[in-house]
């Protein structure tokens, strides 16, 4: 038989704001257990939730940034269940009626345009962590995490296999690191993904029964839990068996999912209105302040550079990749100087090469752009060759400095006196007269042999065109 | 010196007139504590070291010339409240251990106006409770009959402020909580508008319900505590901001005119004759300052009663989920697990009515009974404001008994919770509402126990209903009456 995938996400993003979503303590991520926690957030008897703007700000900025409805009036609701590291005995979410509602996703993946459409997005506060290595026989409880806000986003069922879901991931990490509401860090847990994965028979209407897979921090967790899970799955339907819908976890040791507990054991969490928090209510002039200070989003700046500067959609996909990337680009062409695809070229190619070989990012980056558009403008205006500017750009990224004293300090300046490279031809033709023969008996392959040597005489850094032009008249005869 | 007389004002005078000096007047109130408490069981804490140094400073500030609103003024908290360094326990075997690292709001805003702290009073456990019975640390008794219960939840401060053990005290109100006690120990207590007091630092028993509030002997003494509680707390995101509001500015005002509405609901069958004749007797003293009856209906009045023991039992089942054993509190000794040291932590820690109600509240909660039961509640709820705003269209405040019957006797009514919870008829529906409610003593009924007048307003009408129940004080003297074993003391 075959199957179909059937996958949905819940993308739980920890929003950057300074300090907690109901009390003041501050969101840093590593300092040392329970010294970011305070009455509030441990739950002392008679403390109250008072909720910071910013979260909510966060959450408008995302719902206009996938055109979603901003609800005008949403509530905070109890979610209610016991464990250590959740102090109230409740955790304060939205239910009925979340700040974000609808919106979608694009994204490209094989040169296919897909939109995954988003069900909502709703504000909650995190919890603490549970420490179960770090004390012997006992479990630690670290509650600096409690009470950072989170935006936890869920998507419609709209995924079809686990590379989607990846791509679908990698977009929405795009555009909230992009409007800068999370760092991002997935290694800290800033991003993670639980995904809601069914197999049914291609054609069917119906969803077959769904497993969650908890806490995927990882793109490549995610891809591989989904593929784990839906062999699981289409091994037990094939094999006759039935799929108990369940919370499982991914073991990246083992590269499979397991149980964590079934649907019987699942909890009612007992919600209702937070009596404590009055009702969040967002009105025009709060969503206009947030629009205008909003960055321009990066499928607009990716048409904008494709028609605008002439940038392939590689390039253009790969600088709108990342917010800094943009920004780096954004700063290249600002000046007239030099032309804007060929920065493009050199961002795309030299510069991200190398970040890649050192291990940087983009905010890292020794070459400044206005070096970068120096360095183009000497070759567009033959200053230097491609082949030299790279040299150059070697030299700007070990040691810095200023283009054109690090062209002429080096004699780097390319060779473009006639009559120069009329004298290393003759003196190269005299030498090679076998070489000059095969040319003029019709060998065109000969020519590379001359330019070769022509460049290794001259350091390289004769004019490549004006090189090709003697050589051909004089090998002519 | 006899301080079973001294009211609020008067102590001010004293105070601020250097006649005495906030020591020698903590030293007063605490040797009376120490003479009646063993008796009443009004205080779980008292600290007469902390006290008397917080004294000796105000009088230090008093000295350097420095004034403030209830400079020296003794005051009792409920132990609801958290005080810093204060043993604070909600009346319950779960916090029997805490003591409080921050100040409550309340007591925050009475440190700053210069009040001495006496201790902290007993009440209900976690406020659930009309007789005191409830209290971890033993029932209260009631100053008039020690074989009859105070009242409750707030009924350590009922009977402080009744015994003179402190001419002011603040307490709390969920359903009926300041002005039950008050009413079954005849003092006057203070029930503000939801939202007008911070609940910051106020231990949660029913969060939309809760509102702290004050007993004293008189409306006037109430009024000008109420100066230092009333203000918006950004701590508190239901705290309202208002414009400051000065409680004592309309205490003179006349009656005449004054429309006083009055329900025919709670003047039905239910109420012990000796309570209705004297709330009637009221009414006429009432007349004679040129108040005028104004017969009304709030029809939805019997189902207040039913809707609070969804909502609010709803509210505290999550309310006190954090009461877990983990980071403060009760914890049992012997778990072998995480479950069992839930289990076993909050079966020892709670008492029989926190259960109960916690119990109640996650049933009314739970997949399949919410929309019955916690639905129809609110919607109900609705219903229960919508008839006391129709009624506040044709009258100034509402008036009716505080309580159906007098102080009833010790495990009259324990076995039977409903004949328990009904003792808050008409105290309940106020809270549902959100509006502010004053009872004052208005004489005594059978075995001479006091009966307590309700006085309910529009929301942030307090300075109204303090006006009205001023005016009849300054008529009546039962609200300085002594109970007669305490007056001998």
């Amino acid at each position: 038989m075959q199957w179909e995938v059937v996958i949905g996400l819940e993308t739980h993003t920890q929003l950057a704001t300074r300090s907690k979503i109901f009390s003041g303590s501050s969101t840093a991520f590593g300092a040392e257990p329970n010294t970011q926690a305070s009455a509030i957030d441990i739950a002392l008897p008679g403390v109250l939730p008072v909720l910071n703007k910013q979260a909510v700000e966060c959450a408008i900025r995302f719902g206009l940034a996938v055109g979603a409805d901003i609800n005008r009036y949403s509530i905070f609701a109890r979610k209610n269940y016991f464990y250590p590291d959740l102090p109230k005995g409740y955790q304060i979410s939205q239910y009925e009626e979340p700040v974000v509602k609808g919106g979608a996703i694009h994204f490209s993946l094989n040169e296919q345009d897909y939109q995954v459409r988003l069900t909502r997005a709703h504000l909650e506060e995190d919890a603490g962590k549970s420490l179960h290595e770090e004390i012997p026989g006992a479990t630690g409880i670290d509650l600096n995490r409690a009470g950072t806000p989170l935006l936890e986003i869920v998507s419609e069922p709209d995924m079809r296999s686990a590379e989607e879901a990846v791509a679908y991931a990698k977009a929405l990490h795009q555009i909230v690191t992009w409007i800068g509401i999370c760092d991002g860090n997935m290694q800290e847990g800033s991003f993670r993904c639980d995904a809601n994965v069914s197999v049914r028979p291609v054609g069917s209407k119906t969803f077959g029964t769904r497993c969650e897979i908890k806490n995927l921090n990882s793109f490549r967790f995610l891809e591989r839990a989904i593929l784990f899970e839906v062999e699981r799955q289409i091994e037990i339907l094939e094999n006759g068996g039935s799929i108990v819908q369940e919370t499982r976890l991914y073991d990246p040791d083992r590269d499979e999912t397991r149980s964590m507990r079934s649907k019987e054991d699942a909890m009612d969490y007992r919600y209702f209105p937070d009596p404590d928090l009055l009702p969040v209510v967002i009105d025009e002039q709060w969503i206009n302040e947030v629009k205008e200070k909003m960055p321009p989003l990066p499928l607009v700046l990716k048409e904008r550079f494709i028609t605008e500067y002439g940038l392939t959609e590689y390039d253009a996909n790969l600088i709108t990749s990342e917010r800094a990337l943009t920004d780096y680009f954004i700063a290249l062409t600002q000046s007239a100087k030099a032309s804007a695809k060929l920065c493009a070229n050199w961002l795309t190619g030299e510069v991200m090469a190398a970040l890649n070989r050192t291990q940087l990012n983009i905010k890292e980056c020794p070459i400044q752009p206005q070096q970068l558009v120096d360095l183009v403008a000497r070759i567009e205006d033959q200053t230097i060759s491609g082949k030299i500017a790279k040299t150059v750009f070697e030299v700007l990224w070990q040691e810095g400095g200023d283009v054109d004293s690090v062209i002429e300090a080096r004699g780097l300046k390319q060779v473009s006196d006639s009559s120069a490279i009329e004298k290393i031809v003759d003196e190269l033709m005299a030498s090679n007269p076998d070489q000059v023969a095969e040319f003029r008996a019709g060998k065109d392959k000969v020519l590379g042999f001359f330019v070769g040597k022509a460049m290794k005489v001259s350091g390289g850094k004769l004019n490549p065109t004006q090189l090709n032009d003697v050589l051909r008249k004089k090998l002519a005869g | 010196m006899d301080i079973s007389s001294l009211s609020v004002k008067k102590i001010k005078q004293l105070i601020d007139s250097k006649a005495l000096s906030a020591f020698e007047l903590a030293g007063l109130y605490l040797q009376r504590i120490e003479k009646l408490n063993p008796e009443l069981n009004a205080f779980i804490t008292v600290d007469a070291d902390k006290t008397l140094a917080q004294a000796k400073q105000l009088d230090q500030a008093i000295w350097q010339g420095e004034s403030r609103p209830l400079m020296g003024v003794p005051l009792a908290h409920k132990d609801i409240f958290c005080a810093k360094g204060w043993l604070t326990t909600c009346g319950s075997k779960m916090l029997a251990n805490f003591v409080a690292p921050y100040d409550a709001h309340v007591v925050e805003a009475f440190n700053r106006s210069g009040t001495i702290t006496l201790g902290k009073t007993n009440m209900d456990e976690f406020a659930m409770g009309s007789s005191n019975e409830t209290s971890y640390f033993g029932a209260v008794k009631n100053p008039w009959n020690l074989g009859k219960v105070p009242g409750g939840s707030s009924g350590g401060s009922a009977a402080a402020v009744a015994a003179r053990l402190a001419p002011l005290a603040t307490a709390t109100d969920t359903g009926g909580s300041i002005r039950q006690p008050a009413a079954l120990c005849g003092v006057s207590g203070l029930k503000p508008t939801y939202g007008n007091v911070s609940r910051y630092g106020m231990i949660a028993y029913a969060s939309s319900l809760d509102q702290g509030g004050l007993m004293a002997v008189s409306a006037e003494d109430i009024a000008y505590g109420m100066n230092s509680l009333v203000g918006h707390d950004e701590r508190d995101s239901t705290s309202v901001k208002r414009a400051e509001e000065d409680f004592t500015s309309q205490l003179n005002n006349p009656l005449k005119g004054l429309r006083i509405g009055l329900p025919e609901e709670f003047f039905k069958e239910g109420v012990d004759t000796d309570v209705a004749q004297a709330v009637e007797q009221a009414i006429q003293e009432l007349e004679k300052l040129g108040a005028v009856r104004v017969p009304l209906k709030l029809p939805n009045t019997s189902l207040s009663v039913p809707v609070y023991y969804v909502l609010a039992p709803a509210e505290a089942s999550s309310n006190l989920s954090r009461f877990d054993g983990v980071r403060y509190g009760h914890r049992t000794k012997d778990y072998r697990n995480l479950i069992e040291l839930y289990e076993k932590t909050r079966a020892e820690g709670f008492g029989a009515e926190v259960k109960r109600r916690i119990l109640t509240g996650t049933y009314v909660l739970s997949r399949g009974y919410y929309d019955a039961y916690y639905l129809q509640a609110q919607r109900v709820r609705r219903l229960i404001l919508q008839d006391y705003l129709n009624a506040f269209e044709h009258c100034d405040v509402i008036l009716g008994p505080s309580t159906p019957s007098v102080a009833f006797g010790f495990n009259e009514k324990t076995s039977d919770p409903v004949s328990m919870y009904l003792s808050d008829i008409f105290t309940i529906s106020v809270n549902l509402a959100g509006l502010p409610g004053l009872s004052i003593p208005v004489g005594f009924g059978r075995e001479h126990l006091p009966v307590g007048l309700q006085l309910i307003g529009p929301h942030f009408a307090e300075a109204k209903l303090l006006n009205v129940a001023h005016q009849y004080q300054l008529v009546s003297d039962w609200h300085q009456q002594l109970p007669a074993g305490i007056a001998q003391v």
